[in-house]
C-alpha cells in the first residue's frame, strides 16, 4: 500500500484550489491512503476544508506563527519531521510548490520527480520536458519516498464531500531564522485567479502597449474570464508577471482559451495544451497558434476585439 | 562580498524545435545549435552587475556536464566572468548529484552568493538551486526579478502565481533567477578573445567524491498528442455562432 502526504497551499485562509488536483493525481496511485498536512500559523480553516476533500484520510495540521508565510526554508523541516512512514509526497507545480519541494528532496537525499502529469505506476510516472516537446516515463526507486510535484493542469480538482479526521501535531524542530517575509505585493483584481478560470482571455506582443491590453480585459470581464499574457507582453511591462502563461509561468487549462496577438511560440503553446477549447485571432495566417487551435480568424485584433466583445 | 558564483548549464538551444527520437531512446540532440541555459545568462549578468557596482570582486562560473560544456563556459568568460570550472562528467547528471557537486564547489570557493538560472530549458526540473541551498543549510531566494544587497543580508523580489513576493535573507544564499531579473549583455568579439586567456580549471566529477544519489531511470520517451489543427472562420459572427455550437458562450 502507499502512503501519501499531500502538502496544502493556501493563504493562511483558504485552500489553493492546487490542493484538490494534487490529490486528484494522488488518489490515482494504486491502493493509496492520501492524509494532507496544512502548515499554518492558525490551520482550523484551512483543514475543514482539506478535510471535506474526497479520497482524503486524514489532515495533519502543525501550527506555528513562523508558518504565517509560506518561506521553503521554514516548512521543508516539519515537513521531512511528518513524512516519517510516508512512500510519496506531493506538492502542487505551483511556486509555491516548486520552491519548496526540492527543499524537501534534498533534505531527504532524494531526487523529485517534477510535473507528473500522469500515474503509470506506484513508481512510475509521465512528465514533460522541453517545454512539452517530449514526455519521459521516469521510475522512481521504491526503496526510498518519492517526492514530486504534480502538473495541476493535468488533473480536475478531487470532488468534495469528504469526512475526514483533523489531527494537530506538535513539531520540535528547529526552525531557520535566516529567511525572512517582507511583503506581498499583490495587484488588485476581481478578475478570475488564471489557475481556477474557466475561461481565459489573453494578449500577446501584438497589443502593443499597456494602454491597449485594455482591449483584452474588457472582453475578459464581458466573459467573466480571466486574463493571461505571453512572455513577450509581460516583459514589455504591458501586463504584470502573475499573468504570465507558457513554460515559465502558469500552466493552465480552462475550459475556453482566446489568444489575441499571440503567435504561438512553443514556450507559451505548453501552457495552454490541456485547454478544452482554444480560439486564435491573429492578423497573420501564417501564425502557428492557428496549427493548434480549434476555431481560427484572421483579422485585426484592434478591429475585431471590440466587435467581438460589442456582440457577446 | 569576495566572490560570486553562477552555475551555467549546456542546453538544446532555446530557437531548436526538439524531437523524440524514433526509437524513444530519447531526444535528438545530434547536431543540434548548443547554448547556454537561458536563465543561468540571467544569473550571469546579475553577479557582473553586482560585481560592477563594487559590491563583488570575482564572479566564478561553474558548469557541471561533458567537456563540451567548456564552450558555454567560454561564452560566460567573453561575458565577463574571471575564471571557470567544470565539473566533468560524461554521464548525464541527475540534479541532486548535480546540487552535491556544485556544493563541492562551494565550499572550495565560499563565495558570498551563489546564482543559478531558476530552470533549465531541457528537463524543465526547477531543482538544483533550491537544492543545493538545503544542502548547504542556507537561504534560497528562488524565482528572483530583484536583487538588492545591504551588507550581510540580500532582500528578493520573487515571481509568485500570486504577484511579487519580498523576502529578506542573511549571506551567503543562493538565488534563482528568473526572467525578469535583468536582460544579459552580448558579447562582443574582443572579449571572447580575452576569454581564451583566462583560467578554466577542470575536474572531474569523481573527483570530488560526492556520494551516489537514488536515480530515477527515464525508461522512455514520446513525443506529446498534437492539437488538431480546428476551423476556421471568416468574421465575428462566424466565431460567436461556433462558440455557442459549444456551449461557451
Amino acid at each position: 500500500m502507499s502512503r501519501i502526504l499531500v502538502i496544502a497551499e493556501h493563504d493562511g485562509v483558504v485552500l489553493n484550489p492546487s490542493t484538490a488536483k494534487t490529490v486528484a493525481c494522488a488518489a490515482e496511485v494504486d491502493a493509496a491512503e492520501i492524509d494532507i498536512a496544512v502548515l499554518a500559523e492558525s490551520a482550523s480553516k484551512v483543514a475543514a476544508e482539506a478535510a471535506a476533500l474526497g479520497s482524503v484520510a486524514r489532515v495533519r495540521t502543525v501550527e506555528n506563527e513562523a508558518n504565517k508565510h509560506p518561506l521553503a526554508a521554514v516548512l521543508a523541516p516539519q515537513i521531512v519531521a511528518l513524512a516519517e512512514g510516508y512512500s510519496h509526497i506531493f506538492g502542487p507545480s505551483t511556486t509555491f510548490g516548486k520552491d519548496l519541494m526540492p527543499r524537501v528532496a534534498a533534505l531527504l537525499g532524494v531526487n523529485q520527480v517534477s510535473d507528473i502529469m500522469s500515474v503509470e505506476g506506484t513508481h512510475t510516472f509521465k512528465r514533460p520536458i522541453y517545454a512539452g516537446s517530449a514526455l519521459v516515463t521516469m521510475e522512481a526507486p521504491a526503496d526510498v519516498p518519492v517526492v514530486a510535484t504534480v502538473r495541476t493542469a493535468s488533473y480536475g480538482a478531487i470532488g468534495s464531500g469528504g469526512s475526514a479526521t483533523v489531527e494537530s501535531t506538535d513539531i520540535s524542530v528547529e526552525l531557520p531564522t535566516h529567511t525572512r517575509f517582507v511583503e506581498l505585493l499583490i495587484g488588485s483584481s476581481d478578475r478570475p485567479d488564471l489557475q481556477a478560470a474557466a475561461k481565459v482571455v489573453a494578449g500577446g506582443r501584438a497589443l502593443a502597449s499597456e494602454e491597449n491590453f485594455g482591449l483584452i480585459y474588457t472582453l475578459a470581464d464581458k466573459l467573466g474570464a480571466g486574463v493571461g499574457a505571453t512572455r513577450a507582453a509581460v516583459d514589455a511591462g504591458y501586463v504584470p508577471n502573475e499573468l504570465q502563461v507558457g513554460q515559465t509561468g502558469r500552466i493552465i487549462a480552462p475550459d475556453l482559451y482566446i489568444a489575441i496577438g499571440i503567435s504561438g511560440a512553443i514556450q507559451h503553446v505548453t501552457g495552454i495544451k490541456d485547454a478544452g477549447t482554444i480560439v486564435a485571432i491573429n492578423k497573420d495566417e501564417e501564425a502557428p497558434i492557428f496549427e493548434i487551435a480549434d476555431i481560427g480568424l484572421v483579422g485585426d485584433l484592434f478591429a475585431v476585439v471590440p466587435e467581438l466583445t460589442d456582440a457577446l | 562580498m569576495d566572490k560570486i558564483l553562477v552555475g551555467l548549464k549546456r542546453v538544446v538551444d532555446y530557437n531548436v524545435r526538439v524531437r523524440v527520437k524514433g526509437d524513444g531512446s530519447g531526444v535528438e540532440t545530434d547536431g543540434v545549435k548548443m547554448s547556454i541555459n537561458p536563465f543561468d545568462e540571467i544569473a550571469l549578468e546579475e553577479a557582473l552587475r553586482i560585481k560592477e557596482k563594487g559590491a563583488a570582486s570575482e564572479v566564478i562560473v561553474v558548469s557541471v556536464g561533458t567537456t563540451e560544456s567548456q564552450q558555454q563556459l567560454r561564452t560566460g568568460l567573453a561575458m565577463g566572468a574571471d575564471r571557470a570550472i567544470l565539473v566533468e562528467t560524461e554521464e548525464s547528471i541527475d540534479a541532486l548529484s548535480c546540487a552535491r557537486a556544485l556544493l563541492e564547489i562551494t565550499k572550495r570557493e565560499n563565495p558570498g552568493l551563489v546564482i543559478l538560472g531558476k530552470q533549465a530549458i531541457d528537463n524543465d526540473n526547477i531543482q538544483t538551486g533550491q537544492m543545493l541551498a538545503t544542502l548547504w543549510g542556507r537561504p534560497q531566494g528562488s524565482f528572483a526579478s530583484q536583487v538588492d544587497l545591504d551588507g550581510d543580508k540580500a532582500r528578493i523580489v520573487r515571481e509568485i502565481d500570486a504577484g511579487l513576493e519580498k523576502i529578506e535573507i542573511d549571506l551567503p544564499a543562493v538565488i534563482t533567477a528568473d526572467l525578469r531579473l535583468n536582460e544579459p549583455r552580448y558579447v562582443k568579439l574582443p572579449d571572447i578573445m580575452k576569454a581564451k586567456k583566462k583560467p578554466l580549471d577542470q575536474i572531474p566529477l569523481a573527483d570530488l567524491g560526492i556520494e551516489s544519489s537514488p536515480r530515477i531511470n527515464e525508461t522512455s520517451f514520446e513525443s506529446p498528442a498534437e492539437r488538431e489543427k480546428g476551423v476556421m472562420v471568416d468574421d465575428v459572427q462566424s466565431l460567436i455562432a461556433a462558440l455557442k455550437d459549444k456551449g461557451l458562450v
